[in-house]
């Protein structure tokens, strides 16, 4: 019998290999946050800015923010209350210290999650990862602001913040 | 005879076919412009309650507004080129940088087919810009130029 070795061998390293990708992709990388994928969510709360995953807030900051959506940052985005509802249990089952624990871990470090913050770009982690920014480019035409993610990291709507 | 019968029955087959494909293509068509009739009509039926002397909805008139600067709203955003572009073709930007797809119909055939998304935007912006409600007069202009586009 004559084994096709070397097909094999590399057949095996390309399999350990997309392994360690999945896995890395599972355990969520370093820099990859699960998109929101509901699509009411989507809808609700991807108009304005990028549908901010889940997992970068505390459950106690989406009851917070569902709270008062009259009141959003100075914007009205407040929906009936059926949807509230509906959106309010996909972020709080899904935020950094619930069911997205294993992405948002990164971003939750040091932050407390009992205080509810509003803002995933005051999160004391999130400022370290951007404290090497200049200030121009925050206020370049096509910034505008911390929060458009999109900007800077092209694959934000894919969950990817590492470019 | 077998065969021209059978002939016969695929021609008609066939010509049955083509029409039930039209008469689908028509009813898809209308599905769509049906939600944006129902909004017009219901913003001029709304605005003769108001004004009895209502003459209709004009598309000039809706440009106009479209390009309009407020005073009531907020500061950063007097008009509603402040976030969509002053030509409906093109793309707009909010605030916070996000893109938003232009409105004309011609480019956007999606648009205002579904009445409570078109309300609940016109209810957010027209406060954010006129910090007031839109008038009925005023949806139905603005509405009759991006069909229009
Ligand atoms: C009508 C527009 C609008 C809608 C709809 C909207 N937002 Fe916002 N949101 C804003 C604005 C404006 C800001 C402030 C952005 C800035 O600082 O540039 C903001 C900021 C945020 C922030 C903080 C971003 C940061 O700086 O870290 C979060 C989180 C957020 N929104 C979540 C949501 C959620 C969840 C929904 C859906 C229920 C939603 N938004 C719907 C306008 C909106
Ligand atoms: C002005 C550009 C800019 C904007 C806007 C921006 N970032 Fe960043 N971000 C950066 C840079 C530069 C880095 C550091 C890059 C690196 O280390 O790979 C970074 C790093 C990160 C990291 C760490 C990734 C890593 O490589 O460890 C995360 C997570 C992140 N950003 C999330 C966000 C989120 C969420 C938003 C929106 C709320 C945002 N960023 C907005 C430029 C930006
Ligand atoms: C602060 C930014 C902002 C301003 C100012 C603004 N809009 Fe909008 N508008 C949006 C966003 C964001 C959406 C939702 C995104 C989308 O539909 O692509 C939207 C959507 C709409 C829709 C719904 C379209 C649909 O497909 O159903 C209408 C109607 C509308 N705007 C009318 C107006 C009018 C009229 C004005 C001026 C009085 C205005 N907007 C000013 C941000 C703005």
């Amino acid at each position: 019998m004559n084994l096709p070795y070397r097909p094999i061998a590399l057949g095996l390293i390309a399999v350990a290999f997309s392994a360690l990708l999945f896995q890395r992709a599972q355990a969520g990388g370093s820099h990859y946050f699960a998109p929101v994928n509901d699509a009411v969510v989507k809808e609700e709360c991807g108009s304005c800015h990028l549908a901010f995953p889940p997992s970068m807030l505390p459950a106690s900051s989406w009851q917070r923010m569902m709270a008062d959506l009259k009141n959003h940052f100075g914007d009205d985005a407040s929906v009936d209350a059926a949807t509230a509802a509906h959106i309010t249990d996909y972020l709080v089952a899904n935020a950094g210290d619930t069911g997205g624990r294993r992405y948002g871990d990164k971003l939750l470090r040091g932050s407390s999650t009992t205080k509810a913050p509003l803002r995933i770009t005051e999160l004391s982690r999130w400022l370290r990862e951007h404290r090497e920014v200049p200030a121009w480019e925050w206020q370049h035409k096509d910034v505008r602001s911390k929060a458009n993610c999109v900007a800077c990291h092209a694959a934000a709507e894919r969950g990817y913040y590492d470019d | 005879m077998s065969n021209r019968n059978t002939e016969e029955a695929i021609m008609n087959a066939r010509k049955n076919r083509l029409l039930l494909a039209v008469t689908l293509a028509l009813a898809r068509v209308t599905a769509v412009a049906a939600p944006r009739d129902d909004l017009l009509a219901g913003y001029a039926a709304a605005a003769k309650k108001t004004d009895p002397a209502f003459a209709g909805f004009s598309a000039t008139r809706g440009e106009a507004f479209h390009r309009n600067s407020f005073a009531g709203g907020k500061a950063a955003t007097p008009t509603c080129t402040s976030c969509h572009a002053k030509d409906p073709r093109t793309a707009g930007q909010t605030p916070a940088g996000k893109a938003i797809d232009p409105l004309a119909v011609s480019v956007s055939p999606g648009r205002y087919t579904d009445p409570a998304k078109v309300e609940k935007w016109f209810k957010r912006n027209c406060n954010e810009v006129l910090g007031r409600e839109c008038t009925p007069q005023e949806k139905g202009d603005w509405l009759s130029f991006m069909l229009s586009q």
